[in-house]
């Protein structure tokens, strides 16, 4: 876990000559949110595990005890496990592909200077600040919807006939709601590790005859890379407890076409009561997005030792 | 500078296209929320109409419509408090008196934003039926406090550790403890830093959409919880739903316009400047 090394952390040696912390007793002052923080993410995990080896379900209190792994057996069995992790991994990888490379392109056309750039701004980044449930309805009906939607008139208008969205490319929809969420924050970021390259640089650039597609290949996307992988870090997190899309949309249908890991342990716990079943999914999602996250903090901790 | 100075048509032309076709759903969805119930179901989409008020009277007049607003107002504001009230004190400590397991501290804290929500749901759920907390609103401030303390906390101590220690020292030897410190001698200096991250908690917390669909059913339920109601076959009235729509967004659009830069801050704990 080396990611912070450009945070502002104190570095291992720093710490060596202060480690008394200035003659100051801290704990009083760090213990009240490190202990909260314990509390709320141990119990609640060990919980889920403990859950998870027990034959629960709170519509049969008659069925009881130690199930042992058989939850997790029964688990393995079921194709919608497999499935729901495909619709998982594929909804943070297709997003994360839109994002990042429509993020690129429009933090580069956002470094130049044309007027009214920062309304143009204000107006790219609002998405981000509209609740989940309000995108994905305005979606689903203004837009998507086949009969009275916007994009439905368009294509009808242009004789393209008229895409059922929910039905026919449900992932795909939902990846449009997300993506179009999680663009701006895409573009924030990189837009602000682009204003921190070398003007000098990109000067000496252009005198060498390089233009502007040049420049953005050459100097300005080697530049946003680190800054790219912390997006694609960040949002993985957040991609993976993608929810209320789902829920509002297509309630995770047309079958099981857009059921992730979230909406399935959802479905089983609140829909199907199946506390054990439940709790074993809980941890196989803990476990994946922990794979995740170590994977993706080792290859941002290198980036950020160079 | 000479080069930013300098005007780009071409690249300003896309710039704004690709600004215009981002927020064309948010305005779409404002524009229908001044048509009937007829005009914003209509084919061809109607450009030109008498516009009407009548969507935000009758959503303003059912009487729930005011209770999820206050729920999604006192949650987020409540959530706020709490972990502003939480973190001041550990951010200061580990920015001015930093000991050998601050970092460990700090990393530790990011690591618990990668536990998932739905990991935990069933015991959470279960405990807080089993306490009498569903669809309450303390759950849901209690969620949301633990949820976003490690980004408080990171958002803080960056704050903090760009304030001069001198000032600090200054007030020690007057004689001031660590509290009279904070209160008189530091607040004032980090108010801005507090107000931004405050604000950004409140985006956060008011934009939350898994805790509050699970955790909550009428009583509780903030403004998300009631738009997804409208997701129902039978709550198709688009011109209702977008009255309601725009004003639980409006206010958490202005706010997230004003504190942009926090929130590259905040939620990359720092790592992009």
């Amino acid at each position: 876990m080396s990611t912070t090394a450009a945070t502002g952390l104190p570095t291992p040696r720093a710490h060596r000559r202060r480690t008394t912390g200035g003659g100051v007793n801290t704990l009083p002052l760090v213990a009240p949110s490190v202990g909260l923080l314990l509390v709320f993410s141990l119990v609640p995990l060990a919980a889920t595990l403990y859950f998870s080896v027990l034959r629960y379900n709170l519509l049969n209190p008659a069925v009881g005890g130690f199930a042992g792994w058989n939850n997790y057996k029964y688990l393995f069995r079921d194709p919608a496990l497999f499935y729901s992790l495909f619709v998982s991994v594929a909804l943070v990888v297709e997003v994360l592909i839109i994002t990042v490379g429509l993020g690129m392109i429009l933090a580069s056309l956002f470094e130049t200077n044309f007027p009214g750039r920062s309304i143009a701004r204000i107006l790219i980044v609002s998405p981000f600040f509209v609740m989940p449930t309000v995108s994905a309805l305005i979606w689903k009906n203004l837009l998507m919807h086949p009969v009275n939607g916007f994009i439905a008139w368009v294509t009808r208008g242009l004789g393209l006939g008229v895409i059922d969205f929910f039905t026919d490319w449900p992932l795909s929809s939902v990846v449009i709601i997300v993506a179009w969420q999680w663009l701006p924050f895409a573009f924030l970021i990189l837009l602000t590790a682009l204003q921190s390259l070398d003007e000098e640089t990109r000067e000496a650039a252009n005198i060498d005859g390089a233009g502007p597609i040049k420049v953005f290949f050459f100097i300005e996307l080697p530049h946003m890379g680190r800054a790219a992988s912390v997006v694609v870090l960040i949002e993985t997190i957040f991609l993976l407890g993608i929810f209320a899309e789902i829920y509002v949309t297509t309630s995770g249908g047309p079958g099981i076409a857009t059921t992730n890991l979230t909406f399935l342990i959802y479905e089983r716990a609140l829909l199907a009561f199946n506390v054990g079943g439940a709790s074993a999914a809980g941890v196989i999602a803990i476990i994946l997005a922990n794979i995740l996250a170590t994977f993706l903090v080792r290859a941002i901790g290198k980036r950020l030792d160079t | 500078m000479s080069m930013r100075s300098k005007t780009q048509p071409v690249a300003g032309s896309f710039a704004w296209l690709a600004a215009l076709l981002m927020f064309f759903p948010i305005f779409w969805m404002i524009l229908a929320s001044f048509k009937t119930e007829v005009g914003a179901i209509a084919t061809p989409p109607q450009l030109i109409f008498t516009p009407t008020l009548e969507n935000y009277r009758d959503i303003l007049g059912r009487a729930d419509y005011l209770s999820f607003a206050l729920n999604s107002v006192i949650v987020s504001f409540g959530a706020t408090a709490l972990a502003i009230l939480l973190a001041v004190p550990a951010a200061f400590g580990m920015a001015f008196y930093p000991t050998a397991r601050t970092r460990g501290t700090l990393l530790w804290m990011l690591s618990t934003k990668m536990l998932p929500p739905v990991g935990v749901l069933v015991p959470i759920y279960l405990f807080c039926r089993d306490v009498g907390l569903l669809d309450t609103r303390t759950a849901l401030v209690i969620m949301y406090t633990m949820m976003n303390l490690p980004i408080v906390v990171w958002m803080l101590f960056t704050f903090f550790k760009e304030m001069p220690k001198a000032i600090i020292e200054a007030s020690r030897i007057d004689g001031a403890n660590v509290w009279q410190t904070i209160v008189h001698v530091l607040l004032p200096l980090v108010l801005p830093g507090i107000a931004s991250t405050a604000l950004l908690n409140i985006i956060l917390s008011w934009n939350e959409a898994f805790w509050s669909l699970n955790l909550t059913a009428h009583d509780a339920a903030p403004l998300t919880a009631f738009i997804a109601s409208f997701s129902a076959p039978e709550g198709l009235f688009w011109a209702k739903l977008s009255a309601a729509s725009t004003m639980a967004i409006a206010p958490i659009l202005v706010f997230g316009w004003i504190s942009q830069r926090q929130l590259v801050r905040g939620l990359t704990f720092g790592a992009v400047k």
